[in-house]
């Protein structure tokens, strides 16, 4: 890897008023390598595991790289009663919420911050104030009212809690702001309607956050797990990550077969992850809350 | 905000569009804004759909868990209670050790997950850039990964029979331990767990901050002779104290509901060591169907989330500006 870039063979940067010596950063080196490891070592052992014989996995001490793999665990893991209904629930769970919360959401962040009415500033600050609430605070009256609607292990109970999103309002708004309000206005003076503003001006002038709203929503709705766990009842209707622990209570020693489906419900994200890199590694702060 | 007296300007929309489009509409000045409350109608069509969402689903359980606190909740009839729910939960020795539990819990992980995620973006920052982006991509890889995810590999590393952590400290001439079975090790392999994982966007929301150090600054520093500890105390921290005051409130926020892991790997146990406020909450809610006493929980956990966050404000939003 060292030879790769080749300006500073210590991968400093040149321009950096507190260069590091070449032990410096030879020290630096070797602590990143340290700390990532142990972070990564464990993704890969979910990894080495699944290809491992699941007779193999019960053997102490373990191989670090497997000497049999082997793709049983996965053969085992689709073979598993309501995968597929898993995998669909999940992907429908992400792909739904995600599509609602980037429209409502650029809507209501537009209208919160070029549309002012009545009681729009006391709406956003309500918002604001929302945010501070732990989910976990309102998931027993959460759970009462989608009973109460009838709504329990339901895709309804299952989605329409998770497209509440002030979060994603507070984003979108943070993001239309920046933009002038005279190309709004000229548009107005055109003679375009508000629906066709939006969709013409605004929309296409912030792709980029509408873009990073939909990447974050559905990793965060294909990683959820309290309200999946508790709204749903019945296998069919569980989602891939209710679906792991299902298997690990049923299988508690098939470390094999659960570190298969634990890669399968990785693969998405972690393909997403790389696809979008620069989304997550830009440093978005929405925390600009006196902004 | 320049706004026009006159009505025809405020009942703008409504003109023709054929006279409006393509026209020359007088002085600049006089349509440049709306008067407030002429938008309206489309600005309250426009955030309608999430503030119905926000109403059914947020602010009207917000009310019934106010309510529930103060009621006991029977399968056929509720009836008020008074404050008796809160009095069960400020007497309930679980609620008190579940406190304790998250409370060690979240200063731990909070301290060392920042402090790692601090230590390791000022490493980085004086390295080339596709140095960073590779270890900002490793050290955000398991960021992405559900916690549930996490949590199994977890549970399977800390396996006290064929588990990789007890190989590895093996190496070392230490016995095999049960991780996960003893009291005195189940909450401390918790927190370990979410400190080796965890911190991969902090990192680079800590990057961007010190990326944003003006570098006239350090030069200014070195003229002085400051070595690296005073440039780290005086120049860098004063800087991204707001980046880190935004991470120490939403970190300590997020890392006070843990339930997750505890669910998946511990149920609480063994003997509540890791039941965490949550948990107790989840527990009292969906396993007892005490909904009453649970509420009673969660304001008590928002009540310490507000005062958690205000506290810190307060400390670390001192001279901001600095």
């Amino acid at each position: 890897m060292a030879a790769i870039t080749r300006p500073d063979p210590f991968l400093r940067d040149p321009t950096h008023p507190v260069k590091p010596t070449p032990l410096g950063a030879v020290v630096i080196l070797l602590v990143l390598v340290v700390l990532s490891l142990a972070a990564l070592v464990p993704l890969y052992w979910m990894f080495a595991t699944s290809l491992t014989p699941s007779a193999m996995t019960v053997r102490f001490p373990p191989e670090l790289v497997p000497s049999e793999t082997t793709l049983d665990n996965y053969r085992a893991v689709l073979r598993q009663p309501n995968f597929w209904n898993w995998v669909k629930n999940s992907l429908i769970q992400s792909l739904s919420v995600t599509a609602v919360v980037v429209a409502t959401a650029s809507m209501a962040g537009y209208a919160l911050a070029k549309l002012p009415f009545p009681g729009s500033r006391a709406l956003f600050w309500l918002f604001i104030l929302s945010m501070m609430l732990p989910f976990e605070a309102i998931l027993v009256p959460l759970f009462l009212v989608v009973t109460r609607l009838g709504l329990i292990d339901t895709y309804l109970g299952l989605l329409l809690p998770l497209m509440a999103a002030p979060f994603s309002i507070f984003l979108m708004k943070q993001f239309i702001q920046t933009l002038p309000s005279e190309l709004i206005d000229a548009a107005r003076v055109d003679g375009a309607s508000e629906p066709r503003i939006f969709w013409e001006v605004v929309l296409p002038l912030v792709r980029p956050g509408l873009a990073f709203l939909g990447i974050i929503t559905f990793v965060a709705q294909w990683n959820s797990f309290v309200w999946p766990l508790v709204v749903t009842r019945s296998s069919g209707m569980r989602t891939l990550q209710v679906g792991l622990v299902l298997i690990r209570e049923q299988e508690p020693l098939f470390f094999g077969l659960q570190m298969a489906a634990a890669m399968l419900a990785a693969v998405p994200v972690v393909v997403i992850f790389f696809a979008f890199q620069r989304y997550f590694l830009r440093g978005v702060t929405v925390g600009a809350l006196k902004g | 905000m320049s706004t026009t007296g006159s009505p025809a300007a405020i009942g703008g929309d409504t003109r023709p569009r054929a006279q409006a489009r393509g026209r020359v509409q007088g002085p600049e000045g006089g349509r440049r804004r709306r008067a407030p409350g002429s938008g309206g109608l489309w600005g309250v069509a426009f955030v309608a759909p999430q503030t119905l969402l926000f109403l059914a689903f947020f602010l009207i359980p917000v009310v019934i868990a106010v309510a529930l606190a103060f009621m006991e909740v029977r399968p056929t009839r509720m009836s008020w209670v008074g404050l008796d729910n809160f009095e069960r939960v400020l007497n309930d020795q679980l609620f008190h050790r579940a406190l304790l539990n998250t409370t060690v819990f979240t200063a731990v992980v909070v301290v060392f997950w920042l402090g790692k995620a601090l230590l390791i973006a000022y490493l980085l920052d004086p390295m080339n850039t596709a140095l960073q982006t590779f270890f900002k991509s490793a050290f955000y890889l398991p960021a992405v990964t559900s916690s549930i995810i996490i949590s199994l590999i977890w549970l399977w590393i800390f396996n006290p029979t064929f588990g990789l952590l007890n190989a590895f400290v093996g190496l070392f001439g230490v016995e095999p331990v049960a991780w996960l079975g003893n009291t005195s090790t189940a909450l401390p392999a918790l927190m370990f767990m979410q400190v080796v994982m965890g911190g991969g966007s902090s990192i680079v929301l800590l990057s961007a901050a010190l990326a944003r150090i003006p570098r006239d600054l350090y030069e200014v520093a070195l003229i002085d002779g400051a070595k690296r500890p005073t440039i780290f105390a005086k120049v860098i921290l004063p800087l991204i104290r707001p980046t880190l005051l935004y991470l120490v409130v939403t970190g300590t926020i997020n890392t006070f509901q843990v339930f997750d892991a505890v669910y998946v790997m511990t149920q609480g146990g063994p003997q509540f060591a890791t039941t965490t406020v949550v948990y107790r909450i989840y527990q009292e809610a969906f396993q007892r169907f005490n909904l009453g006493v649970a509420s009673a929980q969660a304001i008590v956990l928002f009540l310490i989330t507000l005062v958690l966050a205000a506290v810190q404000f307060r400390m670390l939003g001192q001279n901001v500006e600095y």
